[in-house]
């Protein structure tokens, strides 16, 4: 499983499509554990992410490099440092190897080192540490990510906003699992694995 | 005086606020502040961020921030800066309020620093 530019142009695609159509979704799933703007700072960062990429970019690290700078300067939440330190961690990475399993391994480690948010403490890590170990193991299926994004229904919040709630974060949701769970559904379904 | 301020918020006035109080007692600390996204919208901006570290007249910054994304901002204005940056995860107004008045007063930094610790409320969120 190889990321190609190809590819990657086509996965960034669809996952902003998936964002436009979901973005209220999201929005609403933040409102009952956060401050109800996901949705819309997802929103805003990928279309500055396909406005970005709209000119063809020369090669894959610098369409990864494109779309981490969108992210980290339009989402304007917490998700935007977050997602954008992952695709900034890819873009590093994939001028040694374009392997995907290794580009999200580092893309997982550079989420947690920028927010320090271990599995189970209801975030996108969530779902980006199952998808990294299902990668690994050729496993990754679309079950798997539906599994990994609801299972953080029943945690507690120990990060992000959500973690001020206490233990009435459960029972919810997390925006940015949510999320996380579109962008590999997307990577799923345009082919970049085979 | 070679140490500054930097204040980061998800809202503008909280950002503008906040070193009006400072700069009360420390007029002569340079006291710079980020605050919202860049449509003035409740989040933050790295660009504002690092636009508040440039303005500052000091080459070397006590940060004090609200929430969440503005202490994951703050640290990679932090990389990106030449300036020394040292982050505190303290209650924004009353340890801001704290270095500056003690800045002002020529204090040292480690032993600011010693002021700060037990208005360390928060970083694991
Ligand atoms: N420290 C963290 N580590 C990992 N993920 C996090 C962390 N903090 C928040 N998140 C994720 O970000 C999502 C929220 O993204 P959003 O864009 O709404 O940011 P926000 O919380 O509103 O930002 P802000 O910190 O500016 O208030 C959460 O659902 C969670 O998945
Ligand atoms: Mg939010």
């Amino acid at each position: 499983m190889e990321l190609t530019l190809e590819n990657y142009l086509a996965w960034m695609q669809d996952f902003a499509q998936k964002i436009a159509d979901k973005k209220d979704y999201l929005s609403d799933l933040d409102s009952k554990i956060g401050d109800g703007d996901h949705g819309n700072n997802m929103a805003r960062g990928l279309k500055a992410v396909s406005e970005a990429l709209a000119t063809k970019p020369a090669d894959l690290t610098s369409a990864l490099k494109v779309t981490a700078m969108a992210l980290i300067s339009k989402v304007g939440g917490a998700a935007g440092p977050l997602y954008g330190t992952a695709f900034l961690e890819m873009a590093k990475l994939s001028s040694k190897t374009v392997d995907l399993s290794e580009l999200i391994t580092a893309a997982a480690a550079g989420l947690q080192k920028r927010g320090g948010a271990q599995a189970g403490d209801k975030t996108m890590v969530d779902v980006w540490l199952p998808v990294r170990d299902n990668l690994k193991n050729s496993q990754l299926t679309s079950e798997k990510i539906e599994q990994a994004v609801n299972s953080t229904k029943q945690m507690e919040a120990k990060k992000g906003r959500a973690s001020y709630l206490g233990e009435r974060s459960v029972g919810h949701l997390d925006p940015g699992a949510v999320s996380s769970g579109y962008l590999f559904e997307s990577m799923l379904q345009t082919g970049v694995i085979k | 005086m070679s140490y500054g301020i930097l204040i980061v918020s998800h809202v503008p006035e909280i950002a503008a606020g906040v070193p009006k109080l400072l700069q009360q007692v420390a007029t002569d600390v340079s006291i710079t502040a980020a605050g919202g996204t860049d449509e003035q919208e409740i989040g933050t901006s790295l660009e504002k961020i690092n636009q508040a570290i440039a303005a500052n007249q000091a080459d070397e910054l006590l940060a004090f921030y609200d929430l969440g994304s503005a202490r994951m901002n703050l640290e990679m204005a932090a990389e990106m800066t030449t300036k020394k940056i040292h982050l505190y995860d303290t209650a924004l107004v009353e340890s801001s309020y704290v270095a500056a008045s003690l800045l002002q007063a020529g204090v040292a930094l480690a032993a600011i620093e010693k002021q700060l610790e037990p208005l360390k409320i928060k970083g694991n969120n």
